[in-house]
């Protein structure tokens, strides 16, 4: 049985830790509707990039000299992965989501016996994937010292991956991220960039679509273009990936404060209780005290 | 009949300009200066570093870009770029300072003839821009 100071104590410190907690979530639901707003400017974007270059790789007739950043080395023998997390902790499940994730994607690339490379872009993810996966890790990028998320960022990883491909070094590339679905839900998830997943959806309206007139050639549109692409792929996975990180923290930071609220309650409760048992013990031996004279 | 059609210029962070008035649009594309008019035929082309003059009826604005994709189809022309800014609110300090990057970039020894081009001809826009 704890003694009235001790359970003073423990009332006043979990008082504080909710008073942090509740900060925290505050700090998360402004930074969520700055992150919110800047993914949905992000959206039209890559939109418009995914037409552009859907329309043209409708027009290439010549699938077997089509860039190969398009179509693929032909082979799949080494798979490059991006895994995109947080700098910071204290998000609820979101890091750990994508950690997940990543790793059922791990174990089915070396159970099939290919090569696995991974590139970690947030310092949260590397720390988690390093004890496991330590010898797969190529490099690992942090942008903990850039406020916003912007796009000369996504296109510095860009370019790395740009940079690899060319000198024959992967086969596959996917990038892990959190889709941003609304507050509570957030959803990870593998997209593949290299060799570019045509979405078999879009076939239907095409046909009479075909009639672009090109300058210079499909071909040099395309492989100025597709490098672009894999950069916007990135930034719109880092733009998801903050409004994700901040949704999944207020969450979380709204449960600590309640879970501490309910703490303070049971605490509290146990407090009066034993005070008022102290009390009556002390009447007791006083009245007691007093009949027996 | 009105000649006018849409514009949208957008960068990765936001959309930068959208308007539906415009009835010429000239873009620096990589092989020449277009000129783009209402029913224009669909046309998918990228940028070199130069200005896009837009007209509407009741102005006429630039904007310098580095590079980016341009998409013409049912009268709405896209333009995606990752840099823009518009030569109103030009900083002089920026423009200077690009002017040295490239100019820099340009005296190393190891590039090739169609990036020297495109320096050199991003150097020369950049001076014209400063000049005004």
């Amino acid at each position: 049985m704890p003694s009235l100071d001790d359970l003073r104590k423990r009332i006043t410190s979990v008082k504080s830790t909710q008073k942090i907690t509740k900060a925290m979530k505050m700090v998360a639901a402004a930074k969520l509707r700055k992150a919110q707003e800047n993914a949905e400017k992000g959206r039209p974007y890559s939109e418009k990039m995914n037409n552009v270059i859907l329309n043209l790789s409708k027009s290439i007739t010549d699938k077997e000299n089509a860039p190969k950043l398009l179509v693929g080395t032909g082979e799949e023998k080494v798979h490059l992965c991006i895994v995109l997390t947080a700098d910071r902790g204290l998000c609820g499940g979101f890091n750990t989501n994508i950690i997940k994730k990543a790793k059922s994607y791990f174990e089915k690339i070396i159970s099939e016996n290919k090569t696995l490379k991974i590139i970690t872009v947030g310092s949260k993810g590397y720390d988690q994937l390093k004890r496991q996966y330590k010898s797969y890790i190529v490099e690992n990028i942090s942008f903990k010292e850039s406020k916003n998320i912007n796009y000369f960022d996504a296109d510095k990883v860009g370019k790395i991956i740009i940079e690899k491909f060319e000198k024959n070094e992967f086969d596959v590339c996917a990038i892990f991220y959190n889709k941003f679905k609304n507050v509570i839900t957030q959803i990870p998830q593998e997209q593949q960039i290299v060799p570019l997943n045509e979405d078999k959806d879009d076939n239907d309206d095409s046909g009479n679509d075909n009639d672009y007139e090109f300058e210079p050639d499909e071909d040099e549109i395309l492989s100025n273009l597709l490098p672009k692409n894999i950069s916007t792929q990135i930034f719109k996975a880092m733009l998801e990936n903050s409004a994700s990180e901040q949704g999944s923290r207020m969450t979380a930071m709204d449960n600590a404060t309640r879970n501490a609220g309910e703490l303070v309650d049971r605490l509290t409760i146990e407090y009066n209780r034993s005070r008022q048992a102290a009390i009556t013990k002390e009447l007791i031996e006083i009245i007691s005290g007093a009949e027996s004279l | 009949m009105s000649n006018l059609f849409n514009i949208d210029i957008v960068n990765p962070e936001q959309s930068f300009l959208s308007k539906d008035n415009v009835f010429e649009v000239v873009i620096p594309a990589v092989e020449g200066e277009i000129g783009i008019l209402k029913d224009h035929i669909p046309i998918i082309s990228f940028l070199k570093p130069g200005i896009i003059r837009v007209f509407s009826e009741s102005e006429e604005q630039n904007f310098y870009v580095e590079d980016g994709i341009v998409e013409f189809k049912d009268n709405t022309l896209s333009v995606l770029t990752s840099s823009i800014f518009d030569l109103k609110d030009a900083d002089k300090n920026f423009v200077s300072e690009s002017i040295s990057s490239a100019e820099a970039e340009l005296s190393k020894d190891n590039i090739d003839d169609q990036k020297r081009f495109l320096l050199n001809h991003k150097v020369e826009v950049l001076k014209s821009i400063s000049i005004n």
